[in-house]
């Protein structure tokens, strides 16, 4: 059985809401922050929702929005959404008032708000769907928790189609509180420029992608979801090195199958080396690109990638901000997304063309 | 009670987030809850903190909620009430 | 998709006890865990009833053999997930494709609390150690490290139903291929955050809950962590000990009514209880047992009763909260309760629903006030119903 992505909507810190001329007009960020292009939310989410609603649940819901837009789709089988951080925004608001007021005197809303599953209730709310809904929040494999639970439904046919997503945000506070822990960079830093310099630290990023999955074809599918797999704490490169191979071996397929490797890479001279190490191994010979300098590192990072990836299976080109220097007579059938987070959290994600 | 009134509807639109709505919009004796304004019970637990910071007056059960807040005046009637109760006391 | 999966095993630390055993015995003893806030420092600490675990961090992190600094809902996980590991008895569990699917509400935010304490005041303050475990899947690999698991991880969060979906998530697990073997559960401590949340709804009630009572006034929260070790029919065939029960239904709908409030008829309850039903392939009148998602508050026990009624009506089987013994654990009820529901089955008993006085005037039926024992149970249901209208339930039963 193929699952198919036929729809997608993403908010992310490049103009990629609204279906605009792919990547065609790239956004240059200053600093070690990326924060989304947004879109006036009026025009999907109903003014008396819409008070109650932090940014990271509005741009969830009004990436789903579009996506089921362009789907044709009223309300979908299941939803199931991934996010590591959950509501920053509302949980800091709760807390800061707990400290302030010594909690006396507190009201609801940042409270109710602050749930992990308030995005996925709050679309089943606004579209009716009594549904299946689950939500994974798990580190660097939220995102992909979800796209397994949402492949596993629809091979068990319990349903013919998913939303699936993937978002989290940086807030002033939570970005104040990581870059105490030196994941970002300290120098100024354009992200076009993000892989030219090898130093210490990445750039934070953010966004909310989501996709319709089903299991069958129609005439404006982006691309075939074939597999995916998330490996925890490997024993050392030869150990990543075997999970990639075995991946690829499920799959019938070898490294020189694949046309493009969409990769994680983030800036940061340590996790760097990682790619650097498969770039002369296994994936020695295959056309690489990056894609954390459009969007910055955050936990549903990858769920950008298969926006990328779906995208560029479906137009049949490769964006010039990747900087592609494959050969462009070959076409791209195949795309292998890879990414680590800390060497702690792999996936990697298999899409062919239709 | 005018001023009391005005204040409430300024204070009510802030506290909810009522982002389109002006002072002006809202009739003293239009029903806040299902119909009217069209709030929920979330709103009735942030008015019920309103009552509390703004005026002093803690109302204990949530069930007294829809009588109370059923419009701006009888927000306001309510205040007046229990403000005179506690200069007596 | 027919492919049975089997409990091995389970682990369970809560108000009422520090390992299933001792739950048990509370459970039997029909002895609540409910009192004034003893660890959890609270401005509320002397009005508001809660469920502690009787066991300070320092013991919890001497008994784990880690130092204190560890959040307490990672330490309450791993002490009932190793219990349940251990009561599996499985041979060779390294050569086995192992996941831990672990749930909870609000990952470290007992340790995160601390540190904002402190940050908030001056953003350079705070200790980064206290901070670390904020995150919901952090507590889980705190777990999985703590066990050794690694080859599948991770952690869901729906509210309330939480842990019982990241039972089922195990069970597909197995039914797909992915995994031989899924410990599979939650945790979640009491914090400041959740208790001034929960109060600022005004469904906590300040003496002991009531569930289904007609004069219930809402909830008590508690806190806790349970695990089950779900294994496919191969790995059963070779255990020590042959497994007492299967997980044969399961379901997760959505109320798509309300955010924090349950719909008056309960569809959602209704549409998960009739799924788990569909999918188990039993008859209403096989269920012997429903373990209540009964919390106490009035919207949630009139809105599942109502429910209960639909479906079931006019022939209803026994049912109770545990709830009543120890509060709404959150993140961990679902994955407490499963527990709880296996060792229904395995000791022939339906556990009370305490401090029930008066039946609810809307309701047909009434939740077993006493212990039974020496009674058959066959197939139980066991309900989750969460906050964003997230129900999932599932059904174990006796092999």
């Amino acid at each position: 059985m193929k699952l198919y992505i036929r729809a997608t909507g993403n908010i992310s810190p490049q103009k990629t809401f609204g279906h605009p001329a792919f990547l065609a007009d790239p956004v240059e960020h200053w600093g070690n922050r990326l924060n989304c292009v947004e879109p006036d939310y009026k025009a999907f989410i109903d003014v008396k929702q819409i008070r109650r609603m932090s940014r990271v649940i509005k741009m969830g819901v009004a990436a789903a929005m579009e996506c089921l837009q362009e789907a044709g789709v009223e309300s979908p089988d299941a939803i199931v959404t991934g996010t590591a951080y959950g509501c920053l925004e509302d949980t800091g608001v709760f807390l800061t008032r707990m400290v302030e007021q010594q909690e006396e005197l507190l009201a609801p809303t940042a409270f109710i708000q602050s749930t992990h599953n308030t995005v996925g209730a709050q679309i089943a709310l606004m579209l009716h769907c009594t549904g299946y809904n689950n939500v994974f929040v798990h580190r660097s494999f939220s995102f992909e928790s979800g796209l397994l639970d949402a492949m596993l439904l629809l091979k068990e046919q319990e349903v013919n189609n998913v939303l699936v997503g993937g978002l989290d945000e940086t807030t002033d506070t939570s970005h104040d509180i990581l870059n105490r822990f030196g994941l970002y960079k300290r120098e100024p830093v354009s992200n076009f420029d993000l892989f030219t310099w090898i130093s210490k630290g990445t750039i934070a990023g953010e966004g909310a992608a989501f996709f319709l999955l089903a299991n069958q074809s129609s005439p404006d599918d982006y691309a075939v979801l074939d597999a995916l797999t998330t490996f925890y704490k490997p024993l050392g490169i030869n150990d990543t090195e075997g999970q990639i191979l075995s991946f690829l071996s499920a799959q019938s397929i070898l490294p020189a199958d694949i046309d493009l490797v969409i990769s994680g890479r983030n800036g940061d001279a340590k996790g760097d080396k990682v790619y650097d190490s498969l770039g002369k191994t296994i994936f020695n010979n295959i056309c690489s690109v990056n894609y954390k300098n459009l969007c910055g590192e955050y936990p549903t990072s990858v769920s950008f990638a298969l926006w990328l990836a779906a995208n560029i299976i479906k137009s049949g080109a490769v964006p010039g901000v990747l900087g592609y220097t494959g050969n462009k007579e070959r076409g791209i059938k195949k795309i292998l997304i890879y990414n680590h987070s800390q060497n702690v959290h792999h996936s990697l994600l298999l899409i062919s063309a239709c | 009670m005018d001023k009391l009134i005005q204040d409430l509807k300024v204070q009510i639109i802030a506290q909810l987030n009522l982002q389109e709505v002006k002072p002006e919009d809202i009739g003293d004796d239009q029903p806040l809850f299902v119909e009217g304004l069209g709030l929920d019970s979330i709103d009735a637990l942030e008015l019920i903190v309103l009552l509390q910071q703004q005026y002093k007056i803690k109302l204990s059960n949530a069930e007294d909620g829809p009588k109370v807040f059923r419009s701006v005046k009888t927000i306001a009637e309510y205040i007046t009430d229990h403000q005179a109760q506690n200069s007596q006391q | 998709m027919n492919v049975p999966v089997f409990i091995a095993g389970v682990g369970a630390v809560s108000a009422i006890g520090n390992n299933a055993a001792e739950c048990l015995a509370a459970l039997e003893k029909e002895e609540a865990g409910i009192g004034t806030m003893v660890y959890l420092d609270s401005v509320h600490s002397k009005t508001l009833p809660v469920a502690e675990v009787r066991l300070n961090n320092e013991t919890l992190a001497e008994r784990l053999g880690l130092p204190a600094v560890i959040s307490r809902t990672g330490m309450l996980g791993m002490m009932a997930a190793k219990e349940a590991v251990e009561n599996a008895g499985i041979n060779d569990l390294a050569a086995l494709r192992t996941g831990l699917i672990s749930a909870n509400t609000v990952g470290g935010m007992d340790r995160t609390e601390r540190f904002f304490a402190d940050f908030h005041a001056d953003h350079k303050k705070g200790k980064l150690r206290d901070v670390i475990h904020h995150e919901c899947g952090y507590i889980t690999e705190l777990i999985a490290d703590y066990l050794g698991i690694r080859n599948y991880v991770s952690t869901i969060s729906t509210a309330c139903s939480s842990s019982a979906n990241a039972i089922f998530y195990g069970a597909r697990l197995i039914r797909n291929n992915i995994v031989d073997v899924a410990v599979a559960g939650g945790t979640d401590a009491l914090t400041k955050f959740t208790l001034n949340g929960f109060n600022t709804l005004m469904i906590l009630d300040r003496e002991f809950c009531k569930p289904f009572d007609e004069n219930r006034k809402g909830l008590n929260l508690g806190e806790g962590a349970g695990y089950v070790v779900l294994v496919s029919e191969r790995v059963a065939a070779n255990l020590k000990n042959s497994p007492s029960c299967k997980l044969s239904g399961y379901c997760n709908a959505n109320d798509a009514y309300h955010q924090t409030a349950s719909s008056p008829d309960g569809k959602g309850s209704f549409l998960a209880m009739r799924g788990a039903l569909d999918r188990s392939g039993l008859e209403l009148t096989d269920i012997d047992y429903i373990n209540l998602h009964g919390t106490g508050t009035q919207n949630n026990d009139i809105a599942e009763g109502t429910a209960i009624s639909r479906l079931f009506g006019p022939v209803y089987p026994k049912m109770s909260s545990t709830k009543s013994f120890t509060g709404h654990t959150l993140g961990a009820s679902g994955g407490l309760e499963a527990v709880f529901s296996v060792l229904a089955i395995r000791e022939r008993m339906i556990f009370p629903n305490l401090r029930l006085q008066t039946p609810m005037k809307e309701l047909p039926f009434v939740p077993e006030t006493r212990l039974i024992k020496n009674f058959h149970v066959g197939n139980v249901l066991s309900n989750s119903f969460g906050f964003g209208g997230n129900c999932s339930s599932l059904i174990f039963s006796k092999i």
